[in-house]
Parts: structure tokens; C-alpha cells; sequence
């Protein structure tokens, strides 16, 4: 394999960024409302939904960011990936729709209000569910050499089975940015949720990666055959380093909790970056089995590139902006720092 | 024409590109009045203005979360559905999306927790600050799109290389024939939106309710600024209608209804049914050479009709006909309210003229009305084409199965009509609600940590001080 270095490599790592800061950010507060079920009273609610108001919008547009990247500067693959994905995007997108309405209609709603719940619930989950059907066909590549639109190629066990590994995934995220930003009961059950997540989250990766190495030689061959291969293996490690420590964690803020000590800020704080170290390795171990390709075994990134021409009229603004738009976002998270108070803040 | 794919596909992006434009043909005005008020406030200390931002931030953020969550959709959109469009012409239209991307959506998403949620967190300058970076993150984010769409409009600057479009000069992408016009007159369509919006709501509570000092301000912002406007849109599109005719001349031509392939002295046609099989119209009311003096400065000038190209060519006469009636005679309506709220402003009554008010109380959804009739005109008028005079709308469709698409048409249907009567539901309820009184918004204020907050409503308070 011919490695090609230049523009297209810089945006295939870019639209790699994107990917991660959406699956990180939006993964947070997608997370938020697939565990919103499992909280009861409305006052928990109200908790969650704030927690995250001011921000999902923010979150949202990488995933509007990693789109266009992908159609502008791989068209063939944006083409041909959006329209072999139809239903799940669509399915994706209606489920966007609906929690991202459910912020701005619960809080000024009064008989309404168990729906909005509902659609925020609901919604979140099928959009993650989505994004982790999409993902497991990735991995899983398809098999004929013809794409076929008209296939249902993306409905398998497998996919479903990443499917709902996504949803965990994402819940734990979401759990673990709970511990940090709330307090007494709700960082207790947060916490304790997050710890069985965590468990089904490790195993979630392990069956997948055991899958892709039995299934696929071409990955087996990555992961085992060159000189580099004892170096990919500090992923897994650190993996399940980052874990441990991550369970050891929330188990502190609950043990402090229960015998009344304060809890130590960085104990709080901990693990939600723990959890993104995890989504970190988990991604990079992606890559590494897929690389150079954008669609597994038929479009790789230096095929679908568009003209240099192109690449290049928008590397100003990337450079220029996406520093930026992470000084302002940072900024942003600043200003709300803290516990999610109780008292109704805002418009 | 069958219910296949393709068909449906179109249905399916004419349905959501429709719904989307109505939220931020809104937003854009309405960020940019709620900036202009918060600025107003600092300056001057006068509490109204304050009520009024805190009144109109409600409606904004439901009618922004309504166009940011269907503009998602419109954005992948155009690979699900338009795949073979999307190849060709990635390179020149993927990078100005993504630094509509880049330069506004972080920019309004960033900001816009701060200009809702940060009333008590941060201080009163640094509040205006990020409602300000909202609004003109709305106009950079108007900026981009329709570059890409004028771009679609009058193609230039491009080569095309084995069937893919290349760009040959940014500019002139970017500056495309259409795109000054097509940009201002959008902007301006959107403000003018946004003003009857307010005007209709603050003539209503002036009727109705007990918050006159508030309503009064609104009524007569909005008739100052829409004195401005409107005429000023009359302007530009007349202008815009000329640029059509160099370079859609059969776009011109539907709108105005011409047949014959070349004819002089062409009438103003008030009203007409077109009739594309007998390639005719029935019931014409015109004006005499009113159109070839307009388009032409000539009173005999000529003009293309639409048999100019064949059959195969043409866009679906009567609705771009009847669309560009519609806005044109919405554009008029409001220079004539805009005209008759001046003289009764000079007269003194303005604020005493219960029938005037009634007429403004009615006029909420014009604006939107005219913004989607002039898209229809541009749309519409280009059909068969997608990029003008080389893509063809039919050939870039994705092969997808007719029922999947049908499947999702049938989705977005049920979901945005919910939705749409949902949106309708709340900005009724917020707008009977009122605005918060002043003695609470003084209490909202004195936030945990709002050191700058109080001051400013020391001042408040205390405006006797102001006065030396
Ligand atoms: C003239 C203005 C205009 C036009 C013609 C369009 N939009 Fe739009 N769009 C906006 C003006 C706007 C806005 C004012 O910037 C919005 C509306 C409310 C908002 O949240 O931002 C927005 C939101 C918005 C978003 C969400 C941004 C976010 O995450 O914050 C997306 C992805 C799009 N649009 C995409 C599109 C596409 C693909 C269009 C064409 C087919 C389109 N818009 C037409
Ligand atoms: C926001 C206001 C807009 C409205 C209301 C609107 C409306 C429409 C309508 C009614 C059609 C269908 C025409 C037909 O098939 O007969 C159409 C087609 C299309 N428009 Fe727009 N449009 C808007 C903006 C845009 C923009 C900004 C773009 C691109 C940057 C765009 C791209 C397209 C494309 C790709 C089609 C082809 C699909 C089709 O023919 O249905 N539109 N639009
Ligand atoms: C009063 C006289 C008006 C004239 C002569 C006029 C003229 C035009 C013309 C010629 C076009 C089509 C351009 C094309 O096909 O490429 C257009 C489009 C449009 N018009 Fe108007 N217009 C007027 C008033 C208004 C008003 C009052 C509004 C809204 C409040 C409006 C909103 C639009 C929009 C949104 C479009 C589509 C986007 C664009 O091309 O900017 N117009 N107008």
C-alpha cells in the first residue's frame, strides 16, 4: 500500500478530529437523554435538561462540521456514504429533531411536558442507536464489490449489536459528566450507573475487537503482522488501564458520599476525562484497522479527494477558525463552570 | 410523471428546504432587532428596551431551535438524496459550505448559550456582545449559502474535468453574477420579516393589553424601519429582475408570463392564467409596455419569450407567475402600510388609529409569505436545471428504491406538520404571556455573580442622575 502524504492525509485526520469531537461532545448529551428514562421526578429531569441546554447546539454542529468536510473535500465519499446510509441518516436526523425541540418546548410547556420528555428520550436514543448502526457497518466493511443503494447491507446483528454499545457508550459519557456537574443524589445514581455502563462498555469492545480480528484478515494482518504491531498494543493496554481507573473513580465520589466526606473536586471532575480517554484509544484502535479507507475495501481517502484546488481554498479557514471556534467553545464552557444550579437560570 | 424516486426526492427537498427558510427568515431579523435593543438599553438606560430583548429573546429561541434542527437535515440532505449531484459539483460547493461552517454556525451555536443562558453569568456589555456575535453570525451564515445557491443560479468561474466541477477562480464563484443581488435581497427580506413580525405583535399588545409603553416602542421602531426597507427591497429587486433577464432569460420570461419567442412593447401583466399546452395565456390584465420600460428602459424594448427554447426547457409556468405576483404584491402592501403609518405618525394618531393598528395586528406572516413565494421564483424558474444551463435536476438523483424515499417524504411530512402547529402553539402562548414587568426583570438581573448587573440598575433606578 502507497501512502500519500499532502492535503488529502491532512483531511482525512481532520475529518477524524471531527468525528471524535462530535462522538465526545454530542456523545455527552446524547448520552444525557438515553439516560434520561432511569431518573423519575421532574425535578431530576429539569437537572439533566439543564445540565447540558446552553451546549447541545454548540455540540451538534461538529456533526454538521464533519458532514461538510466529508462532502467537500471527499465528494465521491460524502455521495456515496449518505446515500447508502439513507434510512439510518434520515432516522438519525428525526431523532435530532425531536430532542433538539424537546429543550426549547419543555421548560415553557405545562400540560405537554411528559411528551417533550418523551421526544427528548426517545429521540436521543434513536439518533445514538443511528450513529452506532453506521459505525458497525463500517467496521464490519461491506462485502460486494458493487455499493448497492437499494441493499439493506446496514441492517445486521452486528450493526444492531454496536448500535446499542454506542447508546452505552454514550450513557456513560453522559454519566460521568453528571458526576461532575451535579451533586447529592443525582451524582450518586450517575455514578453508580456509570460503573455498570463501564462494564458493558469494555466488554462491548472486546467482543467487537475479537469479531473484526477473527472475521477480517486484512485487519488481523495490521494488528499482528508488522514491526509496528507491539507498539498498537499499548492501545488495548491503556485501555484497560484508563478503565480500571475510571471504575476506581466512581467509586470514590460514591464511597466518599455514603460516608459523608467532601468529596475531593478532582475525584468529580476525574472521570469524564477518563471516559473521553477511553473514546480516545477506542477511536484511534478504529482508525488504525481502517486505514486509508473511507469506506472499508472501496473508497479510500486519496481516491475521493476532491482537486487540490479545493483542499487548499479551505485550509485558511481551518487554520484560522477551528483554533478559534476551540478558544470560544472552551471559553463558553468556562463561563457555566460549576454545578448545574437549581434555581432557574436563563432567558 | 410517475412516483418515482427522483420525483419524490425533489418533493422530499422542496418540503424541507421550505420549512427550514421560514425560521431563519425570521431569526436573522430578529437576533439583529434584539441586538440593536440590548444596545439601545446600555446606551440609553431605558428600561423598555431591556423588556422588549427579554420579551423577544422567548420567540427567537424557539424559532432559532425550529431552523437549527432542520438545517441539519437540509445539510445531508443533498448526499442522501442528490448523490450524483454531490459529486460533481463537491469540490466548488463543499468548501463554501464548510466555511458557512466554519465562519458562522460555531460562531451563533458558541454564543447563543450565552446571549440565553448567560444573564446572570456574565456582565451587561459582554451579554450585548454575544447577541451581537449571534446576529451577525446569522448574516455570515446568509452569506455562504446563498453564494453556493447563486453559484447553482449563473455558474461561474468553474471548469469542468471529466464531467466533475473544478474551480478555476474563488471570486468568481464566491461573486457570482447573481450573488449581490440575490444576497442583498434576502438579507433585507429578512429583516423586513422579522419587522412585521414585531410590528403585528407590538400593534396587537397595543390593542389588548396593559404593556403600551413596551408596544408603543415596537410599533414605531418597526414602521421607522420599514419605511426604510421595503422600498429599498422594491429597489433591489428591480434590479435583481434585471439581472435575471441577462442571465435566466427564460426564468424572466415565466415570470412574466411571455410566450412569444421575441416580443416588443411587453405589458405589465397584473394577472394571467398560463397555459402551457395551448403555450398561451388566458385572462390577461395588463399594463401597456409597462414591462419593457421596466426591463427594457424602453417602451418598445424586447424581451424573450418562453418558446425562445423548447418545451423540454421551460419551468412550471403558472407557479413561478403566480409566486412572483404574490411577493411583488406583498412587497407593495407594505410600502403602502409603511406609508400610511408615516403620515398617520405625522398626523399624531398613530398610536390612536385602531383600524390602522387592526390592519398591522393581521400582518405577522407576510414577510414569511414573500420569502418563500421568492423562492419559489428562483427555484422553481430554473427548473430543469440544477447548476443553470449544465447539471439537469432529473439526471443527479440518488438510485435509490421510491419507497425508501417515500418512507422518509411521509416522515418529514408527519414531523414538521406536528412540529410546525407545536411552534405555532408556543409562540402564541409566549406572546399572550407578555413580557416579564419591569420589577422582575430588575430581581432576574441581580444574578449571583452579575456585579456589573447592579450597577447598571443603580443607574436604572436612579435616573435622575442621568439627567444634567
Ligand atoms: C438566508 C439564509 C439561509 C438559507 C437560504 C439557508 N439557511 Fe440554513 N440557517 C440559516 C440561514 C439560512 C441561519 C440563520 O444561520 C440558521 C437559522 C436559524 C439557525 O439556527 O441558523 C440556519 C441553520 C442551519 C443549520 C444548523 C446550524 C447549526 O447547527 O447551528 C444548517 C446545517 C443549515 N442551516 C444548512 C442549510 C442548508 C444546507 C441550506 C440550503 C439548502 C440552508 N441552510 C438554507
Ligand atoms: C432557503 C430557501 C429555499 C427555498 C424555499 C427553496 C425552494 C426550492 C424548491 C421549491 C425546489 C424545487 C424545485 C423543483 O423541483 O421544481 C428547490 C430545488 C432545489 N434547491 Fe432550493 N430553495 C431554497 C434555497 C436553496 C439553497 C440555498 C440551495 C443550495 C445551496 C438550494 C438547492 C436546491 C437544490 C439542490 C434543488 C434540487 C432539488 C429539486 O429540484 O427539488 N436551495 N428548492
Ligand atoms: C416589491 C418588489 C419586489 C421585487 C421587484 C422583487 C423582485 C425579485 C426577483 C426578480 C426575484 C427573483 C430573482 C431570481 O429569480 O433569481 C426575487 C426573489 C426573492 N424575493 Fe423579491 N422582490 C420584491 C419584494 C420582496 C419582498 C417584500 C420579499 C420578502 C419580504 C422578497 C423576498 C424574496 C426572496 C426571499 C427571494 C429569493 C431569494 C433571492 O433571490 O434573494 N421580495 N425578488
Amino acid at each position: 500500500m502507497e501512502l500519500q502524504f499532502g492535503l488529502p492525509l491532512f483531511y482525512f485526520l481532520l475529518l477524524g478530529f471531527a468525528i471524535l469531537m462530535y462522538v465526545l461532545l454530542d456523545g455527552f448529551d446524547l448520552g444525557i437523554g438515553i439516560l434520561y428514562p432511569w431518573f423519575n421526578t421532574d425535578a431530576e429531569h429539569d437537572h439533566l435538561m439543564r445540565s447540558i441546554s446552553h451546549v447541545w447546539d454548540g455540540n451538534e454542529t461538529w456533526l454538521v462540521f464533519g458532514g461538510v468536510i466529508l462532502f467537500g473535500a471527499f465528494p465521491l465519499a460524502y455521495a456515496s456514504i449518505a446515500s447508502l446510509f439513507y434510512l439510518p441518516i434520515m432516522l438519525m436526523l428525526i431523532g435530532l429533531i425531536f430532542r433538539g425541540v424537546a429543550f426549547e418546548y419543555r421548560f415553557k410547556s405545562t400540560t405537554s411536558k411528559q411528551w417533550w420528555n418523551r421526544a427528548f428520550a426517545i429521540g436521543s436514543s434513536l439518533a445514538a442507536f443511528c450513529q452506532g448502526l453506521m459505525l458497525g457497518v463500517l467496521v464490519q466493511g461491506t462485502d460486494n464489490n458493487t455499493l448497492m443503494m437499494s441493499s439493506l447491507q446496514w441492517l445486521s446483528p452486528f450493526s444492531v449489536f454496536t448500535g446499542i454499545a454506542v447508546m452505552a457508550g454514550y450513557a456513560l459519557l453522559a454519566c460521568t459528566y453528571l458526576t461532575m456537574k451535579s451533586r447529592g443524589a443525582i451524582q450518586q445514581k450517575a455514578a453508580r450507573y456509570g460503573q455498570r455502563l463501564l462494564l458493558f462498555v469494555m466488554l462491548a469492545m472486546l467482543l467487537v475487537s475479537l469479531w473484526t480480528l477473527w472475521a477480517q484478515p486484512e485487519i488481523r494482518q495490521r494488528w499482528f503482522g508488522g514491526s509496528y504491531a507491539l507498539g498498537l498494543f499499548l492501545l488495548p493496554l491503556s485501555a484497560i488501564l484508563t478503565a480500571r481507573l475510571l471504575f476506581r473513580d466512581l467509586g470514590r465520589v460514591q464511597r466518599q458520599f455514603a460516608a459523608e466526606a467532601d468529596i475531593n473536586a478532582r475525584h468529580e471532575s476525574r472521570p469524564f476525562w477518563l471516559a473521553a480517554s477511553l473514546f480516545l484509544l477506542a477511536f484511534t484502535g478504529l482508525v488504525v484497522g481502517l486505514f486509508p479507507y473511507l469506506l472499508p475495501r472501496h473508497l479510500t481517502f486519496y481516491q475521493a479527494a476532491a482537486p487540490d484546488n479545493s483542499l487548499s481554498f479551505m485550509l485558511p479557514g481551518i487554520i484560522i477558525f477551528v483554533p478559534l471556534i476551540l478558544a470560544y467553545t472552551l471559553w463558553g464552557y468556562h463561563i457555566f463552570r460549576g454545578k448545574i444550579e437549581d434555581y432557574e437560570e436563563g432567558y | 410523471m410517475e412516483l418515482d424516486a427522483a420525483l419524490l426526492s425533489r418533493i422530499q427537498f422542496a418540503f424541507t428546504v421550505s420549512f427550514h427558510i421560514i425560521f431563519p427568515s425570521i431569526t436573522i431579523g430578529l437576533a439583529t432587532l434584539i441586538a440593536i435593543w440590548e444596545g439601545l438599553w446600555l446606551k440609553t438606560a431605558n428600561p423598555v428596551y431591556l423588556q422588549l430583548a427579554k420579551f423577544w429573546i422567548k420567540p427567537f429561541a424557539i424559532t432559532f431551535g425550529m431552523g437549527v434542527v432542520s438545517g441539519i437535515v437540509l445539510s445531508y440532505e443533498f448526499g442522501t438524496n442528490f448523490s450524483e449531484f454531490s459529486r460533481i459539483t463537491g469540490a466548488v460547493l463543499g468548501p463554501l459550505m464548510a466555511y458557512e461552517v466554519l465562519t458562522a454556525f460555531f460562531l451563533e451555536a458558541g454564543f447563543l448559550g450565552i446571549m440565553l443562558f448567560g444573564w446572570q453569568r456574565v456582565g451587561p456589555k459582554l451579554h450585548f456582545f454575544a447577541t451581537l456575535v449571534v446576529a451577525i453570525g446569522t448574516w455570515i451564515s446568509a452569506f455562504w449559502i446563498i453564494a453556493a445557491n447563486s453559484w447553482m443560479q449563473t455558474p461561474a468561474g468553474h471548469i469542468i474535468v471529466d464531467g466533475v466541477f473544478q474551480v478555476d477562480n474563488w471570486w468568481q464563484v464566491i461573486f457570482n453574477p447573481s450573488m449581490p443581488y440575490r444576497f442583498s435581497h434576502m438579507l433585507l427580506a429578512a429583516f423586513i420579516t422579522a419587522c412585521f413580525v414585531v410590528l403585528a405583535t407590538s400593534a396587537w399588545q397595543l390593542l389588548h393589553t396593559q404593556h403600551k409603553s413596551m408596544a408603543r416602542k415596537g410599533v414605531s421602531m418597526t414602521l421607522w424601519l420599514a419605511l426604510l426597507l421595503t422600498p429599498l427591497q422594491a429597489f433591489v429587486g428591480d434590479l435583481h429582475g434585471l439581472n435575471v433577464k441577462e442571465h435566466q432569460p427564460v426564468k424572466l420570461a415565466a415570470m412574466e408570463g411571455i410566450w412569444a419567442e421575441r416580443e416588443t412593447g411587453v405589458p405589465l401583466l397584473l394577472f394571467a392564467i398560463p397555459d402551457k399546452t395551448a403555450e398561451k395565456n388566458h385572462f390577461e390584465i395588463g399594463i401597456p409596455k409597462l414591462a419593457s420600460l421596466i426591463l427594457t428602459h424602453d417602451i418598445d424594448g424586447e424581451l424573450a419569450g418562453l418558446k425562445a427554447v423548447p418545451a423540454d426547457e421551460r419551468p412550471n409556468v403558472a407557479l413561478v407567475f403566480f409566486s412572483f405576483r404574490i411577493m411583488v404584491g406583498i412587497g407593495l402592501l407594505m410600502i403602502l402600510v409603511a406609508l400610511i403609518g408615516a403620515w398617520l405618525r405625522w398626523r399624531g394618531t398613530l398610536y390612536k388609529s385602531r383600524w390602522f393598528l387592526t390592519v398591522c395586528s393581521y400582518l405577522a406572516p407576510t414577510g414569511v409569505i414573500a420569502v418563500l413565494a421568492g423562492w419559489y421564483v428562483v427555484e422553481i424558474g430554473r427548473q430543469p436545471w440544477l447548476v443553470y444551463g449544465l447539471v439537469r435536476t432529473m439526471d443527479v438523483v440518488s438510485p435509490l428504491p421510491a419507497e425508501r424515499v417515500l418512507f422518509s417524504l411521509t416522515l418529514f411530512v408527519a414531523t414538521y406538520s406536528l412540529l410546525f402547529g407545536v411552534y405555532l402553539y408556543f409562540m402564541r402562548k409566549l406572546i399572550r404571556k407578555g413580557p416579564p414587568p419591569l420589577a422582575y426583570l430588575h430581581q432576574q438581573l441581580v444574578g449571583v455573580k452579575a456585579a456589573g448587573y447592579a450597577v447598571a440598575l443603580a443607574k436604572q433606578l436612579n435616573p435622575s442622575k442621568e439627567q444634567h
